[in-house]
C-alpha cells in the first residue's frame, strides 16, 4: 500500500468514496439476477482486442454459460440470445487489478504485529463496498485483494471477481490460489507511522525486516516438521500422542513453503528486492510477485531469473524517500528484460482508469499496443495463476469483458458495459436510467423519517417529563456522542457488532 | 428476603416507607411477612404456551404457579386479587443485557476515552487479549443496580445478563429481577458465552482489525478443542510426555460449553449476518445470532441454518444532534426504514427469535420498539412470544420460565390492557411469586423554587464520625438534577435527581464496603443551604449543606 505523498490521492479517493456513499449512487438499479442461468449474449460488430492474437475488426463474440463460445465475424444470434450492438465500440478482456484494497470490511491492516499471517482478507470481504461498482465502471472484472503493508509478513489475500450485488461469499475467484502479503522497507519498519509516546514495534530497520521474515519461516519450518513427525508416528499406528497445536500464523507460511500460496511482496528498493530473493532461495519458496517494485528496472535480470512477476505503477513516484528513484519507464524496461509485468492500482480511484495507466507505457518505453494491454489483462492473470480462465478474449475463456466507446488506450475511452461470467454487471445506460427511481426512493425515505421525527417531537411536547426519566443510569451524564450509538450509523460504517452490548 | 434478615433489620422498613413515596429504591417490596400464596381471580390470562383464557384464575404458591384455568379452587390461605378487567402475562424476558450486574470493572475497556490504567500490549493470540470467559454473570450480580427495578416496573421479570467488554466478556446467566441478595436473582448459569468481534484496536494491541478479531476467535476455538483432546491424552499417560500448557480461557470455555451454554455471535447487517453464519458453521458452534436487524434481507438464509436469533430492539436511527446537512446513504435510509420489519421476516421464514434491549436505556422504550416491529408486520402473539417463551427456549430455561403453566416459576405481570397498547399500564409484577409494586416514573410535580445549581458542601455524621462531601449539581429549568457527589468513598454521578418546590431528591451509586450501593439524598432547599437525610445501606444520616457564595469564597480565601 502506498501511503505518503500519495496521501493527497488517497484523500481525494476517500472524499470521492465518502461523497459517493452520501450521494444517491447505490447498487445498480437492476443487477444481473443472482441465481438465474447466464443468458446467451451476442456482442456484434465490435473491434475486439483479443490481447492473445491481435484485434478483430467488426467482430462478434458469442457468450454461452458464462463462457466465450465463439469468436469471429458474422456470427448468428441463436434464438433467445440477447444481442448487444457494439458498432463503433471496442471490446477488451476485463481488466485485472493485481493490487487492490477495495471490498474490505474494517482495516486492511492488522498492524499490531510484525507477522500478521493469521488474518485473512477472505474473512472480511465487503460486498457492499461502492468501490466494487466504481471499479466495474472502469472495466475491472477481477482484483487481487491484498492486506496492507504494515507488517513484514502480512495477512492472507484473495482474488475476487467484482460481482457487484452478490453476497461476499460469491466474490472469490473460484480455484484461484490464495496469496499472502509481504512488505519490505519503510512501511513494515513503521518509519513514517510512529506515534509519539507509542512503543516501537519491532522491526525498525530494514535488517529487522529481513530477520522477521527469516525467523517466521524458521518457526514455520519447525512447525511443519512437528506435523510431519506427528503424521508419521500416527501413520505407524502409535497411539496416545498429542497432536501439534494448530497455529494460524504458521499454517499459511507452511503453505508458502509447499507452493500452495502465492507471495505478493510490497517493495520499492533494489536492495530489499534482492534481499527477499535471497531469503526465498534459502527457505525454498517462490516470490510470485513483487508489488510496486519501483526500482525493479535496476534488478530486472535478477527478478526475471527468479521467475517472479512485477506489478508496478505507471507513473507514481517520490511520495516517500524509498520512491525517489522510480521512473515511468519501469514497466517497459522490466518487460524488455523478460520480466512478467503488470500495472496495478493500489487505490480505488486509480482502479477506474487502469486502461490509461497501461497506455502510458507506450509513451514511456515504447511498448506495443498488445504489450500495453497485457499489463492489465493477461500478465496479471498469469501472476495470479488464473490465465486459463481470464486475461484474453479466446473461445472457452470466461466471458469477462469490458466494452468501451473508444479505443481503451485512448484518454477519451469510457466503459459502456462490463461483463463477468457472461452477465452484464455494469451498463452505463441502465445505471443512468435507474437513477431517477433511486433519487425518488431516497427522497421518500427522508420525508418519511422526517415525518416520524416530527410526530415524536409532538408526542414529546405533550409529556415533556417522560423524556427526562428518573431512571437515568449513573453514567448517562456523559456527552451524547459517547453513548453507544452503533446502529445509528450507516451499515457501511457499522464495522462492529450487531447490537454490541 | 428471608425471615431472618427481616428480624435483623425491621427498622429498615420504616425508613423505606418514608422514602418509597419519594423515590424508586431497589428491593422495595415483596418484603418479609407478606403472603406467599396469591390467587389472581377473574382476569384474562395469556399463557403464551396456549391460547388466552378469559375470566380465569392463576394461583401462585411459594414462588411457583400451582394452578391456571377457569375451574380452579383457590387455597384458603391465598391473598386473592380481583383480576376483573386485568390481563395476566408471563413476566417479560430481556434476551441479552447487563441489567442486574455490577458496573464493569475499571480494567474492562470502556471506550469512553477516560483515563484508565495502562493497558498491557497484546502481541498475538497467545496473550489472550480482551478475553475473560471465566467471568460469570452469576458471580457479578448486583441487586442494587437501579435498572433492576426500572426494568421490572416495565414488566421485565427476567434478563439474560452477561458481563460487558472485550471479545469473550464472560458467561451469561438467567436472572430474575427480584430479591435482596445476589444469589436470589440467579435462575440458571451459565447459559451463554457471548462473543464479539470488537478488537481491542489500533496498531498497538492485537487484534486491531475485524479480520484480526476473526483470526483471533478462530485460534481460540482451535485451542479450546485442542486442549480438551490433549489433556485427555496427557492425563492417561503423563510420564514421558510434554505437558500441555494450562490456559485459563480454554478451560473456562470448555467448561461452559460442556454445560450446554450457547455461543452468542454478533451479526447485524446482511454482510455481518452472512459472515456469522459462515463462521458458526466453520467453528461448529452451538450458536445463537444476535443483532439481526437486517434480517429482512437474509431471513431465509438464517432459517436454512436453523439458527436461533436475538433481535436488537435499538433500531437504527439518525445520529442525534448530527450534522443536519448530512444526507445519509440510500442504503442507510433503507436500513433505518426496514429494520423493524426484520422480526416479521424472521418469523415468516421460520426462525426462532427473541428480543433484547440492546442499547435501549429507558425500559419503557423497549415495548415501543417492539410495537414498531408489530406495525411492520409482526403479529402481537409472535411479539409476545419473542419476549417470553422464545428467549426461555433459546437459553434452555423453558422448563421453568416463559409461560403461565403449572409448575413454572411464578413470574407474572398484570396489566390493565393489551401489553402493546401505548395506554396500557403494568399494574403488578410477580417475580418468583413475590408481588412487587410498580412505581410510576416519578417526576417533579411542582415547579422548582430556586436553583440548586452549584457546588454544595455537605456535612454529615456516620458511625465512622464526621464526614464531608461535595455535591456538584446542575439543574435544568424543569427541576431535573444532574451532576456528581464526591466524598472519601469516591465520586458518583447523580441520577434520579429533581427539585420540586423546595423539596429535592437525588441519588448516586458508589462502592461502599466493597459492594455497589445506592445512596439517596432527600431534603429541603432554602437559598444557600440545604438539609435532609442520606440513606445508604439501610442506614439514614442527617446532613446539612451550604453553597459557599462567591463572597464567602473570597472571604475564606482572604482569611488564610
Amino acid at each position: 500500500m502506498k501511503l505518503n505523498a500519495n496521501i493527497l490521492r488517497f484523500l481525494a479517493a476517500f472524499l470521492l468514496a465518502t461523497t459517493g456513499l452520501l450521494g444517491a449512487k447505490e447498487k445498480p438499479a437492476g443487477g444481473p439476477a443472482m441465481d438465474a442461468a447466464a443468458p446467451v449474449i451476442l456482442i456484434q460488430n465490435a473491434t475486439i482486442l483479443t490481447v492473445s492474437h491481435g484485434a478483430i475488426e467488426k467482430g462478434d463474440i458469442l457468450i454461452k454459460d458464462g463462457k466465450i463460445a465463439a469468436l469471429g465475424g458474422s456470427l448468428k444470434a441463436p434464438a433467445g440470445a440477447v444481442v448487444i450492438d457494439a458498432t463503433g465500440q471496442f471490446v477488451m478482456p476485463g481488466i485485472i487489478d493485481c493490487h487492490s484494497h477495495i471490498a474490505v470490511d474494517g482495516s486492511v491492516n492488522e498492524g499490531s504485529v510484525s507477522v500478521s499471517s493469521m488474518v485473512n482478507i477472505a474473512d472480511v470481504l465487503n460486498s457492499d463496498d461502492i468501490s466494487i461498482f466504481r471499479d466495474l465502471a472502469g472495466g475491472v472484472t477481477t482484483a487481487n485483494i491484498l492486506h496492507g503493508s504494515a507488517n513484514s509478513i502480512g495477512g492472507q489475500t484473495i482474488v475476487i471477481k467484482l460481482r457487484w450485488g452478490q453476497p461476499a461469499a460469491k466474490l472469490p475467484f473460484e480455484g484461484a490460489l490464495p496469496g499472502i502479503k509481504f512488505a519490505l522497507g519503510e512501511n513494515p519498519k513503521r518509519s513514517n507511522f510512529r506515534a509519539s509516546g507509542a512503543p516501537e514495534r519491532y522491526p525498525t530497520t530494514r535488517m529487522g525486516v529481513e530477520e522477521t521474515i527469516r525467523s517466521a519461516f524458521t518457526e514455520a519450518r519447525d512447525y511443519k516438521k512437528s506435523w510431519d513427525d506427528y503424521n508419521k508416528r500416527a501413520a505407524a499406528g502409535e497411539r496416545n500422542i498429542i497432536l501439534p497445536r494448530r497455529n494460524l500464523k504458521l499454517d499459511p507460511l507452511v503453505e508458502v513453503l509447499e507452493g500452495k500460496r502465492y507471495v505478493h511482496a510490497h517493495c520499492y528498493r533494489e536492495d530489499e528486492i534482492l534481499m527477499l530473493l535471497r531469503v526465498a532461495r534459502e527457505f525454498g519458496f517462490h516470490v510470485q510477485t513483487f508489488q510496486h517494485v519501483l526500482e525493479g528496472y535496476k534488478v530486472a535480470d535478477e527478478i526475471a531469473a527468479a521467475g517472479s512477476g512485477a506489478s508496478t505503477f505507471s507513473d507514481w513516484w517520490a511520495y516517500k524517500a524509498e520512491a525517489y528513484e522510480a521512473i515511468p519507464y519501469n514497466a517497459a524496461l522490466m518487460t524488455r528484460r523478460g520480466v512478467l509485468v503488470s500495472v496495478n492500482s493500489d487505490d480505488a480511484a486509480e482502479a477506474t482508469h487502469l486502461n490509461q495507466e497501461a497506455a502510458k507505457s507506450i509513451r514511456y518505453g515504447g511498448l506495443t499496443r498488445d504489450e500495453a494491454l497485457k499489463l492489465v489483462t493477461l500478465n496479471p492473470a498469469i501472476q495470479l495463476g488464473i490465465e486459463k480462465r481470464v486475461g484474453t478474449i479466446d473461445v472457452g475463456k470466461d466471458a469477462d469483458l469490458a466494452i468501451y466507446n473508444h479505443d481503451p488506450l485512448s484518454a477519451y475511452a469510457v466503459v459502456e458495459k462490463t461483463l463477468i461470467d457472461g452477465r452484464v454487471y455494469f451498463d452505463r445506460d441502465r445505471e443512468q436510467a435507474g437513477r431517477a427511481a433511486l433519487e425518488t426512493e431516497k427522497k421518500d425515505l427522508l420525508e418519511k423519517a422526517r415525518k416520524k421525527q416530527d410526530e415524536e417531537k409532538k408526542e414529546g411536547a405533550k409529556t415533556p417529563e417522560e423524556k427526562k426519566s428518573v431512571e437515568k443510569k449513573p453514567d448517562d451524564n456523559k456527552p451524547e456522542e459517547k453513548k453507544p450509538e452503533g446502529k445509528s450509523k450507516p451499515p457501511q460504517d457499522d464495522a462492529g457488532q450487531g447490537g454490541a452490548l | 428476603m428471608s425471615w431472618r434478615s427481616v428480624q435483623l433489620r425491621p427498622w429498615a422498613f420504616l425508613l423505606l416507607g418514608v422514602w418509597l413515596g419519594l423515590l424508586a429504591t431497589p428491593a422495595a417490596q415483596g418484603q418479609g411477612g407478606e403472603p406467599r400464596t396469591f390467587a389472581i381471580r377473574g382476569a384474562k390470562v395469556v399463557p403464551v404456551s396456549s391460547t388466552p383464557v378469559e375470566n380465569a384464575t392463576v394461583v401462585v404458591s411459594r414462588g411457583i404457579i400451582t394452578a391456571v384455568g377457569t375451574n380452579v379452587t383457590i387455597p384458603p390461605d391465598a391473598w386473592v386479587i380481583d383480576g376483573k378487567g386485568l390481563i395476566v402475562y408471563p413476566g417479560l424476558i430481556d434476551g441479552f443485557t447487563d441489567v442486574g450486574l455490577a458496573p464493569a470493572t475499571p480494567s474492562a475497556p470502556t471506550g469512553d476515552g477516560a483515563p484508565r490504567p495502562q493497558q498491557i500490549v497484546s502481541r498475538g493470540p497467545e496473550d489472550r487479549p480482551a478475553t475473560t470467559p471465566w467471568r460469570s454473570a452469576a458471580d457479578e450480580v448486583n441487586p442494587g443496580d437501579p435498572r433492576v427495578e426500572t426494568w421490572r416496573s416495565a414488566g421485565f421479570t427476567t434478563v439474560i445478563a452477561a458481563p460487558k467488554g472485550g471479545m469473550f466478556p464472560g458467561q451469561a446467566a438467567v436472572l430474575d429481577l427480584g430479591g435482596e441478595r445476589a444469589g436470589d436473582l440467579v435462575v440458571k448459569a451459565p447459559v451463554a458465552v457471548p462473543v464479539s468481534f470488537e478488537a481491542p484496536g489500533g496498531f498497538r494491541n492485537f487484534p486491531g482489525s475485524v479480520m484480526g478479531g476473526i483470526a483471533y476467535l478462530r485460534q481460540v476455538w482451535l485451542d479450546t478443542n485442542w486442549d480438551t483432546q490433549a489433556d485427555a491424552i496427557y492425563e492417561k499417560n503423563p510420564r514421558g510426555m510434554e505437558r500441555p500448557k494450562y490456559d485459563r480461557s480454554d478451560r473456562a470455555l470448555t467448561a461452559a460449553l460442556g454445560k450446554h451454554a450457547v455461543v452468542l455471535i454478533p451479526g447485524n447487517t446482511s454482510l455481518q449476518i452472512r459472515r456469522a453464519l459462515r463462521l458458526i458453521d466453520e467453528w461448529k458452534l452451538n450458536a445463537v445470532l444476535y443483532g439481526a436487524q437486517m434480517g429482512y434481507e437474509v431471513a431465509p438464509e438464517i432459517a436454512a441454518k436453523k439458527l436461533p436469533v436475538l433481535v436488537d430492539l435499538k433500531w437504527p436511527e439518525a445520529v442525534k444532534d448530527g450534522d443536519p446537512e448530512a444526507t445519509p446513504s440510500l442504503r442507510a435510509l433503507r436500513f433505518r426504514d426496514r429494520a423493524p420489519s426484520s422480526p416479521a421476516a424472521l418469523g415468516k421464514a421460520g426462525v426462532k427469535f427473541a428480543f433484547y434491549s440492546g442499547g435501549i436505556t429507558t425500559p419503557k422504550d423497549i415495548l415501543s420498539a417492539v410495537k414498531r416491529s408489530i406495525d411492520a408486520g409482526l403479529s402481537p402473539e409472535a411479539a409476545l412470544r419473542a419476549l417470553t417463551l422464545a428467549p426461555a427456549e433459546i437459553f434452555g430455561a423453558a422448563e421453568t420460565l416463559g409461560s403461565i403453566e403449572n409448575g413454572k416459576i411464578a413470574n407474572l405481570i398484570v396489566t390493565d390492557g393489551d401489553l402493546f397498547d401505548k395506554k396500557t399500564k403494568v399494574k403488578m409484577v410477580f417475580v418468583d411469586g413475590r408481588k412487587y409494586e410498580v412505581r410510576e416514573t416519578l417526576r417533579p410535580s411542582e415547579p422548582p423554587k430556586g436553583d440548586l445549581t452549584g457546588k454544595w458542601k455537605l456535612t454529615f455524621t456516620t458511625p465512622q464520625g464526621q464526614e464531608e462531601a461535595t455535591a456538584d449539581l446542575a439543574m435544568l429549568p424543569d427541576g431535573t438534577l444532574t451532576g456528581s457527589v464526591t466524598s472519601d468513598h469516591g465520586t458518583g454521578s447523580v441520577f434520579s435527581g429533581w427539585l420540586s418546590g423546595d423539596k429535592f431528591s437525588f441519588a448516586i451509586n458508589i462502592s461502599l464496603e466493597g459492594s455497589s450501593s445506592d445512596v439517596v439524598f432527600t431534603g429541603t432547599f432554602e437559598g444557600t443551604s440545604i438539609k435532609g437525610s442520606i440513606q445508604a445501606m439501610g442506614y439514614t444520616f442527617e446532613f446539612s449543606g451550604t453553597k459557599p457564595t462567591r463572597m464567602a469564597e473570597v472571604k475564606a480565601g482572604g482569611a488564610q
